[in-house]
């Protein structure tokens, strides 16, 4: 096992933008958005930064290929920045890309920027999206709901679980998200829902309904990141520090090989061992703090909490149904709205998470502060599909070196 | 050995649009209509051609058969998918046939079946000779109540034939009683009165007369006749005209399946099959532009034809459909407003699809001679995950093998001629997984663990550059074969 990159980078500066369908601004004006704000907040210049990451996720929507829009947007002063694109993870690898240039010494101080303009498709959902010419000749003609969808009739088949308590405990996932963006300005779904909203929602794809699906949203977030020592040698108290960043991305074996049952993901439950092993945390239930999963679909959050190892094997239902995960529960999961209702700009989602965590864990989350000051946070993005994906999982926490 | 037809093989599509549903709809405009609105006719499903509807009927056919001992594909229809490139190879290479085999297509006459069939029965080469039609109709039209979508399928060869020919005749003029060229989409058809009275009654019965004067039989030794017509009791004046005894005439199957085309000769053949005893004679009758007419023999070994779904089958595989608008919108009679998610580019890298056309085609994956484990599709590292030895897999037919659903959904998002889009992973029981789409299913009826069987499908339509392409789908596996 490698020694990993526990405590050797800190955040100096987040931002992010508001998310939602920002119909009057273009990409590069939702970079700037969340640029300002993390600028301002690491308290630096521009010209003080050494590396860049963008992530995009489709950029055939919006700013096309090549780091070069964010370099235009932000006026880099002709440093190397790269854009990296994978899936669902792409905010975090954007991140990761950061983090790992300053870990190596490479960069005192690195930008990572996540942005994705999704609502200038002319219809609702997530864009179509080439797929590689042998898979558009074999692959279904699918959704992402879809996709997500068969983790319910697997999980209930391998669990004996009725469909009518799947369908509430994924409800009450929906019901807690959207209590908990009402308390974030920022966040793209305000608006308070109950159970039955969720139940009688339009059916999207069996058993999802509308509100079983996390919004489509524009929207940018980013980190500046650096070594603790400079983060303190530029007057920083309450430091945030990165924890431990893993991916694990699917190799075939899922989608060709009948050892997975098809009611988890395979890929989240090796990175989150690897995760929790990399910043020495033993048992997740009781020591992290807070989590932000996921949850593209109210189903894929149920089955997450088991592959993170919070929730025992078949139990996520009941912890879901007794509040474990609610905002005032034990381990808050999506408490600023998650991409149910913070929305989900597919290259930002990674990093958003990892705002909320460091706005929570230096007490500045406003109505939605957590009452315990968080210590430990887990972020978790999802890409591709259940059957075919990349994972990451990020922990940051206070850092107390 | 003998030579003859050594097994049958049909297909016809599952779904039976109601012929109330369509005089309903038109019986406003052409009161004629509303009495034919009896019965129902076999349409295609959105996702099935002449060249989908032929591989099934072929797949019928070979039951129990060794494939690799066909020497030729001959396909016929008026309603290829392709005039410019060879519908009988795609089959093949459906079939999985391989590259040593004469293919042809046969077109061009409601008698191209008949025409493909007596050319093979003259002894050479083991032939399949497929039949399929899916006829485009205008609305209210009479061939829209009278025709039906589907195929059959016959192995011609030497060996133990279920029935021999005894002799056959031929005949051709040029009489035109409809027509359809490349600007005309639909058929266009002259009086039925005439058609009968200077067309079928002239022609064909002086051809079953010299028929049966070569096998030296009267015309009351035939136990079956087999004779397509759309009109009415037409089949019987012939038969009356040639001495042929009016209870050997056959159900021409119009209250349960429609007429299909070029199609339907062997269609009615293969059911006169299904139901005879060894010993019958049958006589099939071919007309369009003249007249073909073969009478056979049926034999002992009719009896050890391996069980298939045939005629008889698939006409119980059925699914009743009184949406009228759904056949006009699968057959693009009308155009709906798809949304713009149909609008993504179907288009297709033909030198990927050759490259790849075992995956894609025939629907052929891998098997790892280290570990022997099964994969689909076949690539270079075994999938196994003890053992991802490179370059060990041998091909691996997955197309006759029957998965079980492993998890499912049904996709009311996603673009889908005919919504919702239901699909899954399929799990072979012996090794291989795919994730794919459904077809012939329906929401309500799908379960985790449900059987399924591979159907060979259009997979999606390139309306921008007239292509097609062609994948496996999962249907559920037919049960109660007959």
């Amino acid at each position: 096992m490698p020694k990993g990159i526990r405590d050797k980078v800190a955040i100096l500066g987040m931002g992010c933008s508001k998310f939602g369908e920002r119909w009057d601004m273009n990409a590069e004006d939702l970079m700037v958005e969340a640029y300002v704000e993390a600028l301002g907040d690491a308290g630096i210049e521009t010209k003080q930064i050494d590396a860049a990451w963008l992530g995009t996720a489709i950029e055939e929507q919006h700013v096309g290929k090549s780091a070069v829009p964010l370099a235009v947007a932000l006026r880099l002063p002709y440093i190397p920045v790269t854009r990296v694109e994978n899936f669902c993870a792409t905010g975090t690898e954007a991140f990761r890309g950061a983090v790992y240039a300053v870990a190596s010494g490479a960069a005192d101080i690195a930008l990572a920027l996540g942005v994705e303009k999704l609502k200038d498709t002319g219809y609702g959902g997530l864009p179509q999206r080439g797929r590689g010419t042998l898979p558009n000749m074999t692959w279904p003609n699918a959704s992402a709901p879809g996709y997500f969808a068969q983790l319910a009739a697997a999980y209930r088949a391998k669990h004996g679980s009725a469909p009518e308590d799947l369908k509430r405990a994924m409800a009450h996932v929906s019901v807690k998200s959207h209590d908990n963006g009402g308390r974030n300005a920022k966040a793209h779904l305000r608006n308070k829902i109950t159970i039955d909203t969720v139940l009688n929602s339009p059916m999207i794809a069996e058993p999802l309904g509308l509100y079983d699906c996390c919004g489509v949203s524009d929207g940018a977030a980013c980190a500046i990141v650096t070594t603790p020592e400079i983060a303190r040698s530029l007057g920083k108290r309450d430091l945030v520090s990165v924890k431990a960043l893993q991916v694990s991305v699917s190799n075939g074996t899922e989608a060709q090989h009948n050892s997975w049952d098809g009611s988890y993901f395979a890929t989240t439950r090796i990175a989150a061992t690897r995760a929790y092993q990399e910043a020495g945390i033993a048992k997740p239930r009781e020591e992290i703090s807070l989590i932000e999963v996921h949850d593209c679909f109210s189903v894929t959050e149920l089955v997450t909490m088991e592959d993170l190892h919070i929730s025992a094997e078949g139990r996520a239902i009941h912890d879901i149904l007794d509040g474990f995960y609610d905002a005032d529960g034990t381990i808050p999961c999506q408490i600023d709205g998650g991409l149910k209702c913070f929305g989900h700009p597919i290259g930002a989602s990674g990093l958003r998470m990892i705002y909320e965590m460091y706005l929570q864990m230096q007490g500045r989350a406003g109505e939605r502060q957590r009452q315990d000051m968080p210590r430990l946070g887990l972020t978790h993005n999802l890409g591709g599909f259940p059957h075919q994906n990349v994972c990451s999982i990020s922990i940051v926490g206070r850092y107390e070196g | 050995m003998t030579f003859g037809i050594l097994a049958f093989g049909a297909y016809i599509p599952r779904l039976r649009l109601q012929r109330k549903a369509i005089a309903d709809a038109h019986g406003w405009f052409n009161a004629a209509l509303k009495g034919q609105g009896k019965g129902e006719r076999a349409i295609a499903n959105w996702d099935e051609d002449a060249v989908t509807m032929a591989v099934e009927a072929a797949r019928d056919c070979l039951t129990g058969q060794d494939a690799t001992r066909v020497e030729a594909v001959q396909m016929a229809s008026t309603t290829f998918p392709f005039l410019d490139r060879l519908n009988s190879g795609v089959v093949a290479e459906a079939l999985n046939l391989g590259q040593d085999l004469a293919t042809a297509d046969a077109g061009q006459t409601q008698r191209a079946a008949t025409s493909a069939l007596m050319t093979a029965l003259r002894g050479g080469p083991a032939t399949l000779i497929v039949a399929a039609e899916k006829r485009p109709v205008k609305a209210a039209s009479p061939l829209e109540m009278a025709a039906g979508d589907g195929a059959a399928a016959l192995l011609i060869g030497a060996g133990r034939p279920v029935a021999r020919l005894l002799a056959s005749a031929t005949r051709t003029a040029d009489f035109v009683d409809h027509y359809r060229t490349p600007e005309s989409e639909f058929d266009y058809q002259w009086e039925e009165r005439w058609i009968r009275d200077a067309g079928y009654m002239p022609l064909v019965p002086p051809a079953i007369k010299a028929c049966l004067a070569k096998a030296g039989l009267g015309p009351e030794a035939v136990t079956r006749f087999c004779m397509p017509a759309v009109l009415a009791k037409v089949a019987n004046s012939v038969a009356k005209a040639a001495g042929i005894p009016d209870a050997a005439v056959a159900d021409n199957l119009h209250a349960v399946c429609g007429e299909t085309g070029a199609a339907h000769p062997l269609v009615m053949l293969v059911a006169a099959l299904e139901a005879a005893e060894p010993g019958e004679k049958i006589m099939l009758v071919g007309f369009g532009q003249g007249a073909d007419v073969l009478l056979f023999e049926v034999t002992e070994d009719i009896s050890a034809l391996a069980p298939r779904l045939g005629v008889k089958g698939h006409l119980a595989r059925r699914k009743e459909e009184a949406n009228y608008s759904k056949f006009l919108a699968f057959n693009d009679t009308i155009e709906l407003e798809r949304g713009m998610r149909a609008e993504a580019d179907k288009q297709t890298a033909l030198s990927a699809l050759w490259r790849n056309r075992a995956t894609v085609t025939s629907f052929v994956g891998g098997k790892c001679s280290k570990c022997g484990t099964l994969q689909f599709p076949k690539t270079r590292v075994c999938v196994n995950p003890n053992c991802t030895a490179i370059d060990t897999q041998v091909p691996e037919p997955f197309a006759a093998k029957t998965g079980k659903i492993n998890s499912y959904t049904a996709d009311r998002l996603t673009y889908s001629p005919d919504p919702p889009a239901c699909y899954g992973m399929i799990q072979f029981e012996e090794g291989g997984r795919w994730m794919m789409d459904f077809t012939d299913v329906d929401e309500k009826d799908l379960s985790v663990g449900q059987p399924m069987r591979m159907m060979f499908r259009v997979k999606d339509i390139d309306s921008q550059r007239g292509f097609r392409r062609y994948f496996w789908k999962a249907a559920p596996a037919a049960t109660g074969r007959t």
